[in-house]
């Protein structure tokens, strides 16, 4: 108990005294983690979009995996993205091992599926003939796109939030691709493992309580602009 | 799909501003216990102002660090695993492995010392008394220089530990694995630096220590640009020659001198290998 008290102490001490160390992780964190799930959001909105509003053969098997994929285990996804990014794998010519690029691509592989997942389910409980009422108004393609995507917001700012926990919280995959590389690749979540393994317990408290107050702080956020406009 | 990660990519290498240089950047594959005690934190930021080279340092096992130079995926080793560093060195991959320093490997336990290791004449014999009295043993299990230093001398012991219920694998690094053993009461076998830089927090104490088979000793090994040929050699051979100057070597000899007391490591650059 006492190195609990001890550890909250110290993570006021690291933030009160603006470590330029702590901070820079801290900082390194949030970028990392919100772009990926930016990435995510492109490519898992797409995706959904057109999983919910197209027909074709084998979309249930596809839906299937994607569901299946916002379980991906990160050390799964680190260890293939890791054999990609080699000097000598398919994609080593882009020299990415062991930089930010990588957590990147690692998380927006783990965050897309989420992403996918839900915005199909969120797409899909839209009423069916919601669409064909826009279209019939004489909206075009992609003002129809846009209503639905508007009309689902609320879901589809619940996938952004399940998708950004699920790459702020990850640790398997930043180790792997990133190497916990000081002043370069280090992320909240792989410092804590490193100073446990230190047995710098207090750093490593410090270190867990900025990360979750991070984490809350982004949903606040989103969770703000969620419930900005009340639906009626 | 592909085009449009990778255009995603892209952008995010351009937020990321200049953390792609790869021509100034070395992947320094090493062991935990250089991360573990700190002193690559002293070590990597004065070859990086003197050189200009970014140092990216993955700190693994030694098994796994000789594993990524056997592939080509690092530029330089600082392992302490003379054996699998001979093979690998027979096998052609590295160049100019030299001597770095050394310090030497402890039998730790319990403050109590229930097997009664501190009487025991030598490591082997230790180990014997540890095997026979059945006491919980935690192991590194991961393949690096400190679990290949403990299989030999298991093996030394005329002892095979796999399997029985006393032997715990942890497969994580010397500091996790510290951890360990500390809360299970259990005996380990540790490199000095890591176990000083970590005594504090542990409830751990040397039971064995000063037998000749319980030397730790580090070499850097630079991979060979003839067999890898994405493999930044001017960046290695840089490090290298880095580790074995003498401002290095005066770093190494008093590193942790102030905080623990006694030096962690002992500069060995030169002096005759064997």
């Amino acid at each position: 108990m006492e190195l609990l008290w001890e550890g909250i102490r110290k993570a006021f001490d690291l933030l009160r005294t603006l470590d330029p160390e702590v901070l820079g992780i801290t900082l390194f964190t949030l970028k990392v983690t919100l772009l990926a799930t930016l990435a995510s959001l492109v490519l898992g909105l797409g995706a959904g979009l057109a999983l919910a509003l197209t027909q074709f053969p084998g979309r249930r098997v596809v839906i299937s995996l994607v569901n299946t994929g916002m379980g991906l285990p990160p050390v799964v996804v680190g260890l293939f993205v890791t054999m990609f990014l080699w000097r000598n794998g398919p994609l080593g010519g882009f020299e990415l091992l062991y930089t930010p690029s990588a957590i990147i691509l690692a998380q927006t592989v783990i965050a897309t599926p989420i992403i996918t997942g839900i915005s199909v389910a969120a797409l899909q409980q839209l009423p069916p003939d919601l669409r064909l009422q826009i279209l019939s108004l004489g909206a075009t393609r992609p003002q129809m796109l846009w209503l639905l995507v508007r009309e689902a917001r609320l879901p589809l700012l619940a996938a952004v939030m399940a998708g950004f926990g699920g790459v702020i919280s990850e640790v398997g995959a930043s180790l792997m691709v990133g190497g916990n590389i000081k002043g370069s690749t280090r992320v909240l979540t792989t410092a804590t493992v490193m100073e446990t393994g230190k047995g710098n317990f207090d750093v490593a408290i410090a270190l867990s309580l900025i990360l979750l107050a991070l984490t809350f702080a982004v949903n606040a956020v989103l969770t703000h602009i969620q419930q900005r406009e009340r639906p009626r | 799909m592909k085009n449009r990660i990778l255009a995603s990519l892209a952008g995010a290498i351009l937020c990321l501003g200049p953390a792609a240089f790869a021509q100034h950047s070395v992947i320094l594959a090493t062991t935990t216990s250089t991360q573990d005690s700190g002193l690559l934190d002293v070590l990597v930021p004065m070859f990086q102002k003197q050189t200009g080279f970014q140092v990216k340092t993955i700190a693994v096992g030694s098994g796994q660090a000789i594993a990524m130079g056997r592939k080509g995926e690092a530029d330089v080793l600082l392992v302490h695993s003379p054996e699998a560093e001979k093979a690998f060195m027979a096998d052609g991959p590295g160049l100019n492995r030299r001597l770095v320093m050394h310090n030497d490997f402890v039998v730790l336990g319990p403050q109590a010392d229930p097997a009664g290791l501190k009487a025991a004449p030598g490591a082997a014999a230790a180990f014997r008394k540890l095997a026979a009295g059945s006491f919980t043993f935690v192991s590194r299990a991961d393949q690096s220089g400190t679990h290949a230093q403990e299989k030999k001398l298991w093996k030394g012991a005329g002892v095979d530990p796999a399997g029985r219920p006393w032997y715990l694998e942890t497969g994580q690094g010397m500091g996790q694995t510290l951890n360990v053993a500390s809360e299970k009461k259990a005996y380990t076998l540790s490199d000095r630096g890591t176990f000083l830089a970590m005594r504090k927090n542990l409830g751990l104490a040397i039971v064995s220590e000063g037998d000749a088979s319980l030397a730790n000793i580090y070499h850097v090994i630079e991979i060979d640009p003839a067999k890898f040929p994405k493999v930044n050699a001017a960046g290695g051979k840089a490090f290298a020659a880095f580790l074995v100057s003498a401002p290095a070597q005066e770093v190494i000899r008093t590193f942790g001198k102030d905080r623990f007391g006694s030096p962690l490591f002992f500069p060995d650059a030169g002096k005759k290998d064997n």
